[in-house]
């Protein structure tokens, strides 16, 4: 059967997130925490080859204790186990740091519930925003990496072999390579489904599986937290709107405006750097 | 991840003396380039400048030896070009096993790549392997001069209402993807002369599992990222039919048609037309934005278009605070009148 791991964040709700208009900072009270909702259409899809192949869901998080919520949630869908993995030592963790840890954790879960075939992250996270922790996982896991996935078209058992489109700016690749691999999700992927009255009677009861830094008996405390972390924020601050001061006209005819903006476009180098006038000059010719 | 407000100090950073040059990662596809890799060797050169170090690009594909004269017409000193059938179409393990060798050899002080699809998947993977740290899709690059050298990469943060620049300095290279459409390319300057280094790609097909059995084109799919002139249309436009106003404009105008997220969620016009924080970011020489306020997440992905004009009927709408040139009134009348005005003055 294969073990399919889910990589689920905890995140606020960043669009409910305000700046203080007098001291220019985040306001983060009465933000809501919610799954990363990409990460809900990785763990949906991996419901369905369980659904389809048969298959064992293991979800996993990285963060405070009150993120016991989403795994409850995931749970609810109809994971089978989930693990928290919680200790202030991993706090102010960037995407390295966090891969690391994510890796050590489901490293410990093929361990524990058998060896891992699919592992899948989401796109990117509310928050973070970097969509760098999955790559990040597959390189220290050596997992074939299938980022942007769209579609997963089939798993081949026997061969052990998974075919997926993944998005690409200007088209759709379809790609096909090994297990173990991790994928990420993207929202296309699939349609989340509701919680199953079972599902919800399971998750009210459930604990997950709590591990600390202490439980990695050969974690590297030098690459964890913000002691691991490379990266540093140095400052934040609102972006101002640079002011054009452009020129902006009212209460003309439809003629008029448009006889306007043509003036001040032609007044430009756009009709030259645009070759406008070219065919102008044929015509005429 | 900490706040510190005090600048940084090259006494609480180590020697890094041996890592010089920044280096580009140039992105194609069926040996046409992205045009992000372009924007970006046009900053890398800034900040190599300003650093007093070479600017560097890396090619990789398969018949893509024009693409190595090209990053030096757009700004590289030094091109190294890996050509190579296993590097045909994009694949994690190859690229990133060429770009680590390279980086591991050459020790540039920054590494830029593009904040697309294939430069994430490849960034992401690289910082990992070297390991160092990776600012992701940064919209300001700029570095502190010598002695400290800093990258200072700055993001949009939390749906665009914050930036944030980050740094790194206990590690190097310093990484960064950056989005498309914010940097300035340079134009081709055929005169500029520079070198060409092949390097080799150790990587044999057999070590590789992922096969690439397809590419589905999409038809559909504007390229927005290159289009001259974006005609976009919001909310204003009240439905899927006036969206062909928009297009006789853009047609007599030789541009594309965009949108804003709320014309998209709509259901009047296909994602792929979506301009702003979670569509694309474009950089056209012209934007006419026509129904659309100006929210924040929308202006994000088009106030470094060279020209902004905007058509809307409340004279307070944000978009005109961007707009070099503004017409306040009835889209309905205004749009077809300046299609009409073009075509006079294009003689169509
Ligand atoms: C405003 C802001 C900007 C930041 N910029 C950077 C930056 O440029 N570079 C950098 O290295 N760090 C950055 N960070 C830190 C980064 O957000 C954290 O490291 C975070 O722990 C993971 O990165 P992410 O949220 O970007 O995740 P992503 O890489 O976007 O997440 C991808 C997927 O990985 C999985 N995943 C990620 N985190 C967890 C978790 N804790 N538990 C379970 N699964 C998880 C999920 O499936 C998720 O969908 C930034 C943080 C903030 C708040
Ligand atoms: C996390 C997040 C990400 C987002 N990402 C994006 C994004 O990528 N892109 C994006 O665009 N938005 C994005 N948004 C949404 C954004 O906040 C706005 O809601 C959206 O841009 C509004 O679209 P609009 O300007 O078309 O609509 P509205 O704000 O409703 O504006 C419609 C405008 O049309 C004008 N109008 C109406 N009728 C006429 C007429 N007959 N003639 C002339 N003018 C007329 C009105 O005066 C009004 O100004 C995002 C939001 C969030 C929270």
């Amino acid at each position: 059967m294969l073990h399919i791991v889910c990589c689920v964040k905890q995140v606020p709700d960043s669009r409910e997130i305000r700046i203080d208009p007098k001291t220019n900072t985040l306001i983060r009270q009465g933000v809501p925490a919610i799954a990363n909702f990409y990460d809900m259409h990785g763990l949906e899809e991996a419901l369905r080859i369980k659904d389809q192949y048969g298959a064992r869901i293991t979800v996993v998080c990285m963060g405070p204790p009150p993120a016991e919520k989403t795994l409850k949630q995931c749970i609810s869908l109809g994971a089978d186990e989930a693990v928290l993995v919680t200790d202030r030592r991993f706090a102010g963790a960037d995407t390295l740091a966090t891969s690391y840890v994510l890796a050590k954790a489901i490293q410990k879960i093929g361990e524990e519930w058998g060896p891992v075939d699919l592992v899948f992250c989401g796109k990117q996270t509310l928050d973070g925003d970097t969509g760098q922790v999955g790559p990040g996982i597959a390189c220290r896991l050596d997992l074939e990496q299938l980022t942007y996935v769209e579609k997963v078209v089939g798993i081949d058992l026997e061969k052990r072999t998974i075919t997926v489109h993944r998005h690409l700016e200007d088209g759709v690749e379809v790609v096909e390579t090994r297990l173990p691999a991790l994928l990420t999700a993207l929202k296309e992927l699939n349609k989340v489904r509701r919680a199953s009255m079972p599902g919800m009677l399971r998750a009210a009861r459930f604990k997950p599986v709590i591990w600390t830094v202490d439980d990695f008996p050969d974690m590297d405390k030098k690459q964890i937290g913000l002691k691991g972390s490379p990266t540093i924020v140095a400052k934040t601050w609102v972006p101002e709107q640079k002011p054009v001061n452009g020129e902006v006209v009212k209460d003309q005819s439809p003629q008029e405006a448009a006889a306007f903006l043509a003036d001040r476009l032609w007044s430009t180098d756009l009709p030259d750097k645009l070759g406008w006038n070219q065919q102008s000059e044929e015509v005429s010719a | 991840m900490t706040v510190k407000k005090k600048a940084a100090q090259p006494n609480d950073m180590p020697d890094w003396s041996e890592y010089r040059g920044v280096l580009v990662v140039v992105e194609q596809r069926d040996g046409v380039a992205k045009s992000v890799s372009w924007q970006l060797l046009g900053i890398g050169r800034k900040l190599a400048e300003k650093l007093e170090v070479e600017t560097i690009a890396l090619v990789m594909g398969h018949g893509v030896g024009h693409l190595a004269e090209e990053a030096i017409q757009r700004g590289a000193d030094k091109v190294y070009i890996c050509d190579d059938p296993v590097l045909s179409v994009y694949r994690t393990r190859p690229y990133s096993r060429v770009c680590l060798q390279l980086i591991r050899d050459i020790k540039p002080e920054i590494v830029l790549m593009g904040a697309t699809y294939t430069g994430r998947d490849l960034a992401g993977a690289i910082a990992t392997h070297l390991p160092t740290g990776l600012t992701a899709d940064t919209t300001q690059l700029d570095v502190e001069p010598h002695p400290s050298r800093l990258l200072l990469a700055s993001r949009p943060a939390f749906s665009e209402k914050m930036v944030a620049t980050i740094l790194c300095k206990q590690y190097r290279p310093q990484m960064a993807t950056a989005r498309a459409g914010v940097f300035e390319a340079l134009p081709r300057d055929p005169s500029r002369k520079g070198e060409i280094i092949p390097i080799t790609c150790e990587m044999k097909e057999e070590e590789i599992a992922a096969r690439v059995l397809d590419f589905i084109q999409d038809e559909k799919r504007v390229n927005l990222e290159d289009a001259d002139v974006i005609v976009a249309g919001g909310r204003g436009l009240g439905g899927p039919g006036p969206f062909r106003l928009l297009k006789e404009l853009a047609d007599a105008l030789g541009g594309v048609v965009g949108a804003s997220r709320a014309a998209v969620d709509a259901g009047w016009i296909g994602h792929e037309h979506q301009v702003g924080q979670t569509g694309h970011t474009v950089r056209p020489k012209l934007y006419i934005a026509v129904g659309i306020s100006g929210a924040v997440q929308h202006l994000v992905g088009m106030q470094n278009a060279d020209v902004i004009v905007a058509i809307n009927k409340d004279p307070d709408a944000p978009i005109f605070k961007v707009a070099h040139f503004g017409v306040v009134g009835d889209l309905f009348q205004i749009v077809p009148a300046l299609t009409e005005e073009v075509k006079k003055r294009r003689g169509l």
